[in-house]
């Protein structure tokens, strides 16, 4: 580099080059708080919020629940889809296949209309997955199909001799995994797994099918008691916006808290 | 002669159709140290590995300290009295070196915390990089990697240790640390099965040299016999090849 050029750079007034800057934070921080501005001091859009706000706290709740369960699941059944044990092995890929065959949509009906009244009727009314329940089971069976493929990319991408040389050691297979192989493999796969709790957060919105009153639930009625579309979908697409943004946010800080040095 | 510490009898192990280890029949007895010389692809790394069932054979027996390793219930009980040293030294990188030493001795050997962190910093200091315990593996050079790998391999307290070609992925000027760590050893009496072409261990250190060719041995001797008077044509070729430039 020049004199002249590491001058001009030094009289320049960005801390950084301009191309090292996160546009895309910049331009949704501006669009960001001129419509947070015209919504806040609005009064129509202060009131879908008041009443959406219910439904905000829902979506949040099956998403958490619905995101630890599918955590579980896709585990176990990642680690039976890399297991040498031909029927582990074959019950796991059908799991896969089938449940990322089938739309969420209809997964999410079926264990409404379906499931929930054959194991009401079969329980003599004792277990009723009505509501809820049925909401996070069948977003978190659809989706730990998806993580089970998550963790076995991540647990086949790990090098053969670690687990060689653990298995040296003397350490049995469950130890070697948990203990060298499964560290790893997660720090790995923390990109993949954080797009698909975002996705997750966003396909809760397919519950509003089953009649909870999640956030789109309570922007269509909203909608349909005022008549105010416009607002109506503009706030439920903005606090979408939000979340998501505000998730994203906190996966890429533990990516970085977790990598290795 | 006392019952030899490891007994191979007609060892065959094959990968699809390739013959890798064809019929090789061979003891060590405690305290050996017995060198595995011989062309790449002669079966070499796959005998070492069969040692301590990393790889399965497909035929014969191996025996280790009086127990078969295909019929033992639990193979994990004799691995851990087998210590194994690889090429690529396979350290943990999620682990500082201290972490890596530590681990197996707390899950397999049950020791506490202080316990296995004492003896890890007992081997660290054997090993010669004693102030590198807090270092995560990537901020290693290779010869160090490969020491902290020994150093893990060591606090397990294994009655064998296995090296499977220590020093071949190691710039020059980082083999002999590893080397000299490997000269104390032999020294000290541990039963060591080493692949390697370090003619230098050879000398300083073996007790016996096997030469393999094809998945077979071709020729066992002394490293005297082997640098004086081998026997065979395709050990005076392979040393020729291999001795030019020494």
């Amino acid at each position: 580099m020049t004199a002249e050029v590491q001058k001009a750079r030094r009289g320049r007034a960005l801390p950084i080059p301009w191309e090292r800057i996160p546009w895309w934070l910049v331009i949704l921080a501006i669009v960001g708080i001129t419509v947070g501005w015209s919504v806040l001091t609005s009064e129509a859009y202060t009131k879908v919020i008041k009443f959406v706000a219910a439904g905000l706290k829902l979506t949040l709740q099956v998403t958490l629940i619905s995101f630890g369960i599918s955590l579980i699941v896709g585990l176990i059944f990642g680690l039976m889809r890399v297991s040498k044990n031909p029927v582990l092995y074959a019950v796991s890929t059908l799991y896969v296949e089938v449940m990322r065959g089938v739309p969420l949509l209809v997964i999410i009906l079926y264990m409404g209309y379906v499931i929930t009244p054959v194991i009401r009727d079969a329980t003599g009314g004792r277990v009723d997955l009505q509501g809820i329940p049925a909401a996070v089971s069948g977003i978190a069976i659809c989706y730990g199909a998806y993580l089970a493929e998550v963790y076995r990319s991540g647990i086949q991408s790990i090098e053969r001799g670690q687990m060689e040389a653990a298995r040296s050691l003397g350490m049995s297979y469950i130890q070697a995994m948990r203990h060298v192989i499964l560290p790893q493999a997660i720090r790995r796969i923390l990109p993949p797994l954080g797009n698909d709790f975002i996705s997750m957060l966003k396909d809760s919105s397919l519950i509003a099918v089953i009649a909870l009153p999640d956030l789109l639930q309570m922007g269509r009625l909203y909608v349909s008691r005022t008549f105010r579309a416009f607002e109506g979908y503009n706030t439920v697409a903005l606090l979408y916006l939000v979340l998501t943004l505000f998730l994203s946010l906190m996966v890429r800080i533990v990516e970085r808290r977790t990598a290795i040095e | 002669m006392s019952e030899p510490i490891i007994k191979i009898e007609h060892v065959h192990k094959h990968f699809g159709h390739l013959k890798a280890v064809v019929d090789v029949s061979t003891e060590v007895q405690q305290g050996e140290v017995v060198v595995i010389i011989g062309p790449s692809g002669a079966g070499k790394s796959t005998l070492l590995r069969c040692i301590n069932n990393l790889e399965t054979i497909d035929g014969g027996r191996i025996v280790v300290d009086g127990v078969s390793i295909t019929e033992t219930p639990d193979i994990n009980e004799v691995r851990a009295e087998i210590g194994m040293v690889f090429q690529l030294f396979n350290l943990f990188p999620h682990l500082t070196a201290l972490e890596n030493i530590t681990l197996a001795q707390r899950v397999v050997r049950k020791r506490g915390r202080e316990e296995a962190e004492a003896t890890a910093r007992e081997q660290l200091a054997k090993v010669g990089i004693s102030e590198k315990w807090n270092s995560y593996p990537s901020q290693l050079s290779g010869g160090q990697q490969q020491r902290v790998a020994i150093a893990r391999a060591l606090a397990m307290d294994p009655k064998i240790m296995l090296f499977d070609e220590p020093t071949s992925a190691l710039d020059p000027e980082m083999i002999k640390g590893v080397l000299d760590v490997m000269l104390d050893l032999a020294r000290d009496g541990m039963t060591m099965v080493v692949v390697s072409h370090e003619m230098g261990f050879v000398r300083a250190a073996a007790d016996r040299i096997i030469f393999m060719d094809n998945g077979s041995i071709v020729e066992e001797t002394s490293p005297h016999g082997l640098f004086t008077a081998p026997k065979e044509d395709r050990t005076k070729l392979f040393l020729s090849q291999i001795l030019r430039h020494e």
